[in-house]
């Protein structure tokens, strides 16, 4: 009998904490297939942020550190800087990232630095209880934003994927989404190209995955797909951001 | 060989040679010498990297990052960028990594000026940061001392797994005295146990500070709290000036202790049994030393460059015994052994 479907070696026998529909476990999953493929498994530090996925080291067959909300792409570049054999994947969501981290990411941005940032973007925060995120859609109601977010108190979406690619620096940035299996695929394939580029040493690499967070969006794992579909991609068009040869970045 | 440096650059070229080549900072008065001198020496040492980084709030989560593969590493700053890095402190603390901050006290608070003071003692040594943890604070009174009790600073964080802290002011920062170096300090502490490096042929290394149930918790804190206090039996270091007769004892760290040292010759000149104590680290304090004294000394006086801060630990200490009394200068003003002289004269 040939096995055809298994657990990667970089992702141990833990069952997921995450709630049913969530993303988290998705992209984990991605990025341990990837990490095997490319077989960076015993290079690897995997930095865990603050939000919903602050245990990710629970699930990670790496070296692995949890650090300060917001704060993961700081602690990423310590890493690299002090070891620059190590293959460094920062895995942040939007409240972490585009909000209390946004000097963090924008500068590790604009230095290059050769590592790794999974950005999982589901416009809102989970942990703390679905309040507003920079990221929230106008009109989107979340516990701190109970009439809808208005943007006469509360401003408009932040778009990281977009302010990134303005700066010179940055090797690689993708937005996918995890509503559909093409996209999904997409997602894979956009994770494991990042990392393959970091192991090439070709600089910073950033992907940002739209994810679902039915428990905290007030819908079932269906509904969710749908509100992707008709809101959230709409808000944050897919695609590549920028895609430069390294070359071009040095000139 | 003595050389006459600079304090900042001196405590900067200790670390280089005590095996810490990487340094992430951000510039602020009067601290700046120790970031130029980094990224003039770093670039040229083998692993070595200097990073300017957007903030000081990212300068302390880069050295988490750095220590967390098991190499020595700092930052440095003055007080208001001290604040920022508070956050990251308490993680250094929570995550037992080994790291040295290097705090050049300035006035305060808010903006203040960029005179010296010595106004953070209790931000470093009662916390500042969130949470059950102690740091080790080194305090140096000579440029000597700036890159002794940095080489001492990086041992401890080593030996113990903490956050050092070498806290000092403007006028240590910025007076250049003659320095003795050696070529090079032991770095050898084996972090192997720890440190991420990459899972190659073992388990993997996690390095965390979250603990969701209490006991959980409560027990960790509870054994940090045994390495906090095996610190305040092993680690206390102090210094003594003239204190077997005395009758009066000032007590004085860093840069006012050498103005103190001058008082107490002059009171002795006068006739009067004064003395002088000199914590040298502040956590752990030296208080079986001032509650000792306390049985022959009449009264202690607490000199500070501050509104009175240590002042606090030395009542801790003699715990009522004998008066204490306190003599500080502010916003950049150092008191003058005629200041610190007259200040005894009044309580006799």
């Amino acid at each position: 009998m040939q096995k055809v479907f298994e657990r990667p070696k970089s992702l141990n026998d833990r069952p997921f904490h995450y709630c049913p529909g969530c993303g988290h476990g998705i992209v984990h999953r991605m990025i341990a297939e990837a990490i095997d493929e490319l077989g960076l498994q015993d290079r690897t530090v995997f930095i865990s942020p603050v939000g919903c996925s602050v245990f990710a080291y629970w699930y990670f067959e790496t070296d692995n550190v949890q650090a300060a909300h917001g704060r993961a792409p700081a602690v990423g570049t310590g890493i690299k800087r002090a070891n620059p054999d190590s293959i460094v994947i920062s895995y942040q969501g939007d409240g972490d990232l585009a909000s209390s981290g946004t000097a963090e990411i924008i500068h590790a941005a604009a230095r290059g630095e050769n590592f790794t940032v999974i950005f999982i973007n589901n416009a809102i925060y989970g942990m703390t209880g679905g309040q507003m995120a920079p990221t929230t859609l106008v009109g989107q109601a979340t516990s701190t934003s109970p009439y809808g977010r208005d943007p006469k108190f509360a401003g408009y979406p932040i778009h990281v994927s977009e302010m990134l690619a303005t700066l010179k620096a940055p090797r690689y940035i993708e937005r996918t989404s995890l509503n559909n299996v093409a996209n999904l695929t997409r997602t894979k394939r956009a994770i494991k190209k990042a990392l393959d580029m970091q192991n090439k040493g070709e600089g910073f690499t950033f992907v940002e995955v739209l994810a679902p967070c039915p428990t905290n969006w007030g819908l079932d794992p269906n509904e969710s797909i749908d509100w992707m579909e008709s809101n959230l991609i709409p808000e944050y068009p897919l695609g590549v951001y920028r895609d430069v040869k390294t070359a071009e970045v040095k000139s | 060989m003595k050389v006459l440096m600079k304090g900042n650059e001196a405590l900067s070229e200790a670390a280089i040679r005590a095996g810490a080549t990487l340094y992430f900072g951000y510039p602020i008065t009067p601290q700046n010498e120790v970031g130029e001198y980094m990224s003039r020496r770093l670039p040229t040492i083998p692993g070595g990297a200097y990073i300017q980084a957007e903030t000081e709030v990212a300068s302390i989560n880069m050295v988490y990052g750095a220590v967390s593969t098991g190499r020595r590493a700092m930052t440095s700053s003055s007080s208001p960028g001290i604040s920022l890095m508070m956050e990251g402190i308490s993680y250094l603390a929570g995550a037992e990594l080994p790291a040295v901050v290097v705090s050049i006290m300035r006035g305060g608070p808010g903006l203040g000026n960029i005179n010296p003071e010595q106004a953070d003692y209790f931000q470093a040594t009662k916390g500042g940061g969130h949470g059950s943890y102690r740091m080790i604070v080194l305090a140096p009174a000579s440029v000597q001392e700036m890159t002794d009790l940095t080489v001492l600073a990086f041992d401890l964080a080593d030996k113990y797994r903490n956050p050092v802290m070498v806290i000092a002011d403007g006028n240590l920062g910025q007076m250049m005295e003659p320095v003795e170096l050696k070529d090079s300090y032991p770095n050898n502490y084996d972090h192997s146990a720890w440190a991420l490096t990459g899972a190659k042929g073992r388990k993997g290394h996690t390095i965390t500070s979250i603990y969701l149930d209490a006991d959980e918790m409560e027990d960790y804190i509870h054994k940090l709290y045994r390495k906090y206090g095996e610190i305040e039996r092993v680690e206390t270091r102090h210094e003594e000036f003239l204190t077997q007769d005395a009758d009066v004892v000032i007590v004085a760290y860093g840069i006012v202790s050498r103005v103190v040292r001058s008082a107490v010759e002059l009171l002795r000149a006068e006739g009067i049994k004064a003395g002088m104590v000199r914590p040298i680290t502040l956590w752990p304090y030296p208080k079986a030393v001032l509650r000792k004294l306390a049985e022959t000394a009449t009264f202690f006086l607490a000199c500070e460059m501050s509104m009175g801060q240590m002042v606090e630990d030395v009542q801790l200490s003699v715990e009522g015994r004998r008066p204490v009394y306190f003599y500080g200068r502010s916003g950049g003003n150092v008191p003058t052994p005629a200041e610190v002289v007259a200040a005894v004269r009044q309580r006799m």
